[in-house]
């Protein structure tokens, strides 16, 4: 059967399972837009094709599945780069497909030309360039089991339109062929063994869990392995679902906004056990004196991640899933044989009572102002946390991952390590694309929001609808924060305003409903009001306190000891590098 | 820092040399020298790559290097157990009594030559790189005119190709592993 490229790239598309493309067609990618009428696969218009990428994200981060962009050539696949970047720093699977300009063209400068798999090397875990129609179904197969094997990541496929109007024979490999990728999926179980000697002599473990957990689907075997060892847990910002907040073991999120206690646990710890984790300068604080009495026992299934920043005493090379399913089994045979975990009930006892003085703490005066931390709450408490939360960067990020209590994986998407402004509201539209049984909330910040507001323009055409709720403080929150903590309060270009633009009459705009709360006395009826709502989206303006500030803090380049816990640089009243421990 | 000579066998595909290249100056690495021509294999290319940077970052990069898809197979070889050559084209100036001292420099190192003028000799070089450093250090006194050199190649001693060589395997994580297999994340 003969096909052109453009036919062929659908009937991959298809054979792959997908069902639903964001994208935004253009000049090259025109012959591709041909045949997706008699597709069985949804496209997705959106706005910008940033939002295009994040979304993919997003439906990704969601669902686990591989996610789908499409753009033309030149501008289309540069708008794509920020969220190919954003999707190989948080290993998310997602394939991108670009236009190019005609063959014969190419390196002409021809029209919407860019040399886009130059351009997108470094952003993506492999990318291609089709020269011919006889290879789009090839390449595409080999796109996505690139993207979705291993450690995920974003793939880009570059199709030139003469290859997508070019008729060829129709072939479907049965299988991928590439003899240059072979992920060690499989932990060595000599090393596994080594890693449960180290736990069962522990006597202050933590377990440092990271996104791969989640990416690996292996949460269900995490926590067996926590729970069989009484092991307590943290979960890194990418992590955060992999384990139940809500669990006794639980000590939620590290790093330069954690918790007291998770950040404090792991500097005291004897042993972190890290598990497709990467020791991510958020996480670590100043290197050379994080976790300064811990061996650590590091499993990921990326070489490149194991002693990049840290020695590993054990490393484990391997699958998630793979490898704590095999240390759980290993653990409760050792177990059993001893006869249950060893004693560590001091450690235990004294994680429980820095949970309890250290706290994530805020103050809601009764008469305003609306604070930030008081809205998300509530949003958490009125929805009784049944949501997929989103967040785009900064502050209302950092509030969100501290104020939600996360019980399920794949129910928490943000950016972590891009830091990309402007991910919630596109990565929002895919995460309910492809969850639409689940009720999507997007935490943004006002900064953030400007960024990428019009995919509301798609959530409404496409009717995708999800709620929105914007920290609105009027600042670049996080950069003022900075700027008042470590540049003598000389504010420099951060004041956004808080009714520039009129977020309700912009909500109303887009087809959306829009909401405001400015007193914290008009916070529940707002969610009430929103969270009935179930045709279209919902922005809600929270106007919150611009003077509140994110806390605990570890500031940039100095020690997790160092931690401070409140605004006028609260330490905690003793010092956590003589913390008594067990 | 210190020179490290890896074989990298790759997949003969557009931009694997992009790929290759992109990793070292993503990080500053200043690459010293770099060949790369077919193998025994259709399909397969091999690039010689010495770089001069310290151990540790050298291992980074490997790794990194083993994450590229169109990688095959990363080599770091240990000078004792390894041969390596290169390959020089010199032009040098040889009037009148120079001549005579050029062609018994030619002579002693046993080289070719390959084109002569009236004021010219031009000379092909092959030997280890210190071989050809000292050859090059005696024509200088005489004017070298140009000089091309097509960076070092190397393959391991011992009965075993690169593709044969099982590798310590992946799964100790690699700590201080100069070889590689497999590849890719």
């Amino acid at each position: 059967m003969k096909v052109t490229g453009a036919q062929a790239l659908f009937k991959a598309l298809e054979g792959e399972g997908v069902d639903v493309v964001f994208g935004i067609p253009g000049g090259a990618i025109l012959p591709a837009y041909d045949p997706l009428i008699d597709s069985s696969i949804r496209h997705v218009l959106n706005r910008h094709e940033q939002g295009a990428g994040h979304a993919a994200e997003g439906y990704a981060w969601a669902t686990g599945r591989v996610g789908v962009c499409m753009a033309t050539s030149g501008p289309g696949g540069c708008n794509l780069v920020t969220a190919l970047a954003d999707a190989k720093m948080d290993s998310v699977p997602v394939v991108a497909i670009t236009g190019q300009v005609p063959t014969p063209v190419v390196g002409n400068d021809a029209f919407q030309e860019a040399d886009i798999t130059g351009i997108t090397m470094p952003v993506t875990k492999h990318n291609f360039l089709v020269t011919n129609a006889s290879e789009v179904a090839e390449t595409i197969r080999q796109a996505f089991h690139i993207s979705s094997t291993g450690r995920p990541g974003p793939v880009l496929v570059d199709i030139p339109k003469d290859v997508l109007l070019q008729e060829a024979t129709w072939r479907w490999p049965e299988t991928v062929d590439l003899p240059g990728y072979r992920p060690t999926t499989k932990g060595n179980l000599k090393q596994v063994r080594e890693a449960v000697k180290l736990i069962l002599e522990s006597k202050r473990p933590v377990l440092y869990v990271g996104g791969g957990v989640i990416k690996a689907d292996a949460w269900k075997e995490l926590f067996e392995l926590a729970t069989e060892g009484r092991l307590p847990v943290v979960t890194t910002l990418m992590a955060r679902g992999a384990f139940p907040d809500t669990h006794e073991l639980a000590l939620g999120m590290p790093g330069m906004h954690g918790g007291y206690t998770a950040v404090t646990a792991m500097q005291r710890a004897d042993l972190l056990v890290a598990l497709a984790a990467r020791f991510d300068d958020r996480v670590t604080g100043q290197l050379a004196t994080f976790a300064p009495n811990a061996k650590i026992v590091h499993a990921d299934i990326d070489p490149a991640e194991i002693g990049k920043n840290r020695v590993a005493d054990v490393p484990i090379v391997g699958d998630a899933k793979d490898v704590i399913s095999k240390m759980a089994a290993e653990l409760r045979r050792r177990q059993e044989e001893l006869g249950g975990p060893p004693d560590r009930s001091e450690w235990l006892a004294t994680l429980k009572a820095w949970q309890e003085k250290y706290p994530y703490q805020y103050e809601q005066p009764e008469d305003g102002p609306l604070k930030p931390q008081f809205a998300i709450q509530r949003l958490y408490e009125l929805t009784k946390g049944d949501a997929i939360v989103v967040a785009g960067v900064g502050q209302h990020q950092m509030w969100a991952s501290q104020f939600w209590q996360f019980t399920e994986p794949r129910t928490w998407v943000n950016s972590g390590g891009l830091g990309t402004m402007g991910f919630a509201v596109p990565a929002a539209l895919g995460a309910k694309t492809g969850r639409p049984d689940r009720r999507v909330v997007a935490i943004d910040g006002d900064g953030c929001f400007q960024m990428t507001a019009q995919e509301l323009a798609t959530s409404t055409t496409e009717k995708i609808p999800f709620v929105t709720a914007i920290i609105n403080n009027a600042y670049l929150g996080m950069v003022r924060q900075w700027q008042e903590l470590f540049y003598n309060e000389r504010y420099s270009q951060v004041y956004l305003s808080h009714d520039t633009p009129d977020y309700v009459k912009l909500a109303e705009a887009y087809g959306a409903v829009g909401l405001r709360a400015e007193h914290p006395d008009e916070v529940d009826a707002v969610i009430e009001k929103a969270l009935s709502v179930e045709d279209r989206s919902v922005v809600i303006d929270f106007r919150c306190d611009p003077k509140e500030m994110c806390f605990p803090m570890v500031a940039a380049g100095t020690s997790n000891d160092d931690i401070i816990l409140g605004p006028g640089g609260i330490r905690p009243t003793e010092d956590p590098a003589e913390a008594p421990i067990a | 820092m210190s020179l490290h000579t890896l074989s990298v066998l790759v997949e003969d595909k557009p931009g694997v040399l992009t790929r290759v290249a992109g990793l070292f100056a993503a990080r500053g690495f200043n690459i010293d020298s770099l060949a790369v021509g077919p193998t025994e294999e259709p399909g397969l290319s091999r690039m010689t790559i010495v770089v001069n940077v310290e151990k540790k970052p050298l291992e980074q990069v490997t790794k990194q290097l083993n994450r590229l898809i169109n990688v095959i197979k990363v080599l770091e070889h240990e000078p004792a157990e390894a041969v390596e050559r290169e390959l020089a084209l010199i032009k040098v100036r040889a009037e009148g009594d120079a001549r005579a001292r050029v062609l018994e420099i030619c002579e002693v190192f046993r080289v070719r030559v390959l084109d002569v003028t009236h004021r010219t000799i031009t000379i092909e070089g092959t030997g280890t790189p210190e071989k050809l450093e000292a050859l090059t250090e005696l024509l200088r006194d005489f004017g070298i005119v140009e000089l091309a050199r097509t960076g070092r190649v190397a393959l391991a001693r011992g009965d075993r190709g690169i593709r044969e060589r099982a590798g310590r395997r992946l799964a100790a994580g690699g700590e201080g592993t100069s070889e590689w297999t497999g590849g890719g994340v």
